[in-house]
């Protein structure tokens, strides 16, 4: 199993949403993250003074998938976030030991 | 305590016998009154409209402490207003420089109208006036924002209404010194906006910078709060501005086009300044613009033309900003800009009567030099400064006797804190 992780433009979470599912994804889990990546902060002006706002605001995603099916969600979630600018995000894919669905006690693939 | 028992009579008769004799109908106004009543009730909203504005300024941990700092004044000024303030401004008048204590606790106060206002009672006069002692110390508070002890800012308030205010108030506007000297001031420009903005100068400087400033970024963090702030501010500035005229008609409506037109004109100058120098117009320049605009009028309401009015705007949208870049330079922490806006645009405002002046908008003012008489822009200076330096003076002995009582500051941990939970014990967001 693998934990698919991504952090993605906030509107674009819709996008990603249909496309996860139409990828037969059964679940995810959202948070409102801030950061920055290659394309760094910006500058803001509050009166005059300058700030540079090094984190900006993205929402990250977190889903939980099969082997078999981890290809098939990376695909999805580039259809919904792409938008070809500097800033569409990063995804992030990582091993997962095990799952748990705590209403039945029912462990690994089977439980997602 | 058996002298004090038998006081007890006459103190209970004191506060009890009415001072309100229902007597003189006769010479009263209705529209007048009603018009000075509506205007106490839109100057009064100022005030909650002057903490939203503040509070979306500041950092998330303060913003209940700033919010505080200007809701506060609402209580703490109209008790301190109707027992001696009242009486200090606008009490029989001693030397010229102060009101007599003849009025303390409102005593003689009643329906019948005063020779301030004469066809409304005395005491809507009184309580239009409470209004403005509120919110003048409320606005130094954006100097001396996120780092203020409670209890000091309470006897801050509390001595700087009684010493400052409420002197210079009776010099302009309570048949004091200056007033007798010919220094015209509308609805405040000398009285509530130079005095506030200069002290929030003192104050500044005597409470010193955040800590971290100016390193670490300070952003506002809630700028619809403070766009909603301003917004009521413009509103009320009607009450403000055209019910300085105290009676309704013609004065107070020409009081109130002036007001709106350099609002909008400051308003338009700002964002314009600003889209050239950094690229792009801001809403927080935006409703900085308008409150600059507004205060900057404010003397020069009832006494300049609506196209001198869209002059006075623009000049304040200019001027405010340039000197909002100034703090940086000099580099005290003047917080929200009190003195910037405040400070600046009240003394501009008040020179402006100088220069714009005519008597073809009010028989009871002066003309200024466009208009053929260059003594009123002196008298006006005159004014200006003394009440600056008076106000300079004053403010620092205040803030130096308390920071050597109670202290002006809170301590490092509680600044890091913030406001919200180590005064008041309780925050603003749970999110």
């Amino acid at each position: 199993m693998k934990m698919v992780s991504a952090v993605i433009k906030h509107y674009r979470l819709d996008e990603v949403r249909k496309a996860l599912l139409d990828a037969g994804v059964q679940g995810m889990t959202i948070v409102d993250v801030k950061g920055f990546g290659r394309q760094k902060g910006q500058l803001e002006v509050y009166r005059g003074v300058e700030y540079e706002v090094t984190f900006l605001p993205k929402v990250k995603i977190e889903v939980a998938v099969p082997d078999e099916r981890v290809e098939d969600v990376i695909d999805a979630i580039i259809s919904g976030a792409r938008t070809g600018e500097i800033g569409d995000g990063k995804i992030f894919v990582y091993d997962l030991q095990d799952v748990v669905r705590i209403r039945t006690g029912k462990r690994g693939k089977e439980a997602i | 305590m058996k002298g004090f028992c038998r006081k007890i009579p006459a103190l209970l008769a004191f506060i009890l016998t009415p001072s309100v004799a229902l007597a003189a109908e006769g010479r009263i106004d209705t529209g007048d009154t009603t018009w000075l009543l509506v205007s106490a009730a839109l100057v009064m909203l100022m005030t909650p409209g002057l903490a939203l504005f503040y509070g979306g300024m500041v950092r998330r941990k303060n913003v209940l402490g700033t919010i505080m700092h200007s809701f506060i004044a609402l209580a703490v000024i109209t008790i301190q207003w109707i027992l001696i303030g009242y009486t200090l401004s606008f009490g029989p008048d001693v030397n010229g420089f102060i009101g007599s204590l003849a009025w303390f606790g409102l005593k003689g106060v009643g329906v019948e109208p005063s020779s301030y206002a004469p066809t409304v009672p005395h005491l809507a006069f009184m309580i239009y006036q409470a209004m403005f002692a509120i919110i003048t110390p409320a606005l130094i508070s954006g100097a001396f924002a996120e780092r203020m002890k409670f209890s000091a800012y309470l006897l801050f308030i509390l001595l700087w209404a009684t010493f400052v205010y409420d002197p210079v108030a009776h010099w302009i506007w309570g048949g004091g010194w200056l007033s007798k000297l010919g220094v015209l001031d509308f609805a405040g420009g000398i009285v509530v906006h130079a005095t506030a903005g200069v002290s929030a100068l003192a104050a500044a400087i005597i409470v010193g910078s955040r800590r971290g400033y100016p390193e670490e970024p300070m952003t506002p963090h809630n700028l619809p709060m403070t766009v909603l702030g301003a917004g009521l501010l413009w509103f009320g500035w009607f009450g403000f501005n055209a019910g300085s005229a105290l009676a309704s008609g013609g004065l107070a409506t020409v009081a109130l086009v002036n007001t709106h037109t350099a609002a909008a004109s400051a308003t338009l100058t700002w964002i314009i300044v600003e889209w050239l120098r950094y690229g792009k117009p801001t809403m927080f320049g935006a409703a900085t613009g308008c409150i600059a605009g507004l205060a900057t009028i404010t003397p020069a309401a009832g006494f300049v033309t609506p196209m001198s009015a869209l002059i006075i705007g623009i000049a304040a949208g200019i001027i405010c900003f340039m000197g909002l870049k100034a703090k940086g330079k000099i580099g005290y922490d003047d917080s929200l800009d009190a003195f910037g806006v405040h400070g600046i645009g009240g003394v501009l405002g008040t020179l402006s009567i100088g220069l714009l002046a005519t008597t073809a908008i009010n028989p009871g003012g002066a003309n200024g030099i466009l208009y053929g008489n260059a003594h009123q822009m002196t008298v006006q200076l005159i004014g200006a400064g003394v009440v600056a330096l008076y106000s300079l003076v004053v403010s620092v002995i205040i803030l130096k006797i308390i920071d050597w009582t109670v202290g002006l500051r809170i301590d490092e941990e509680s600044e890091v804190q913030g406001l919200d939970v180590t005064q008041h014990g309780e925050e603003g967001y749970f999110f």
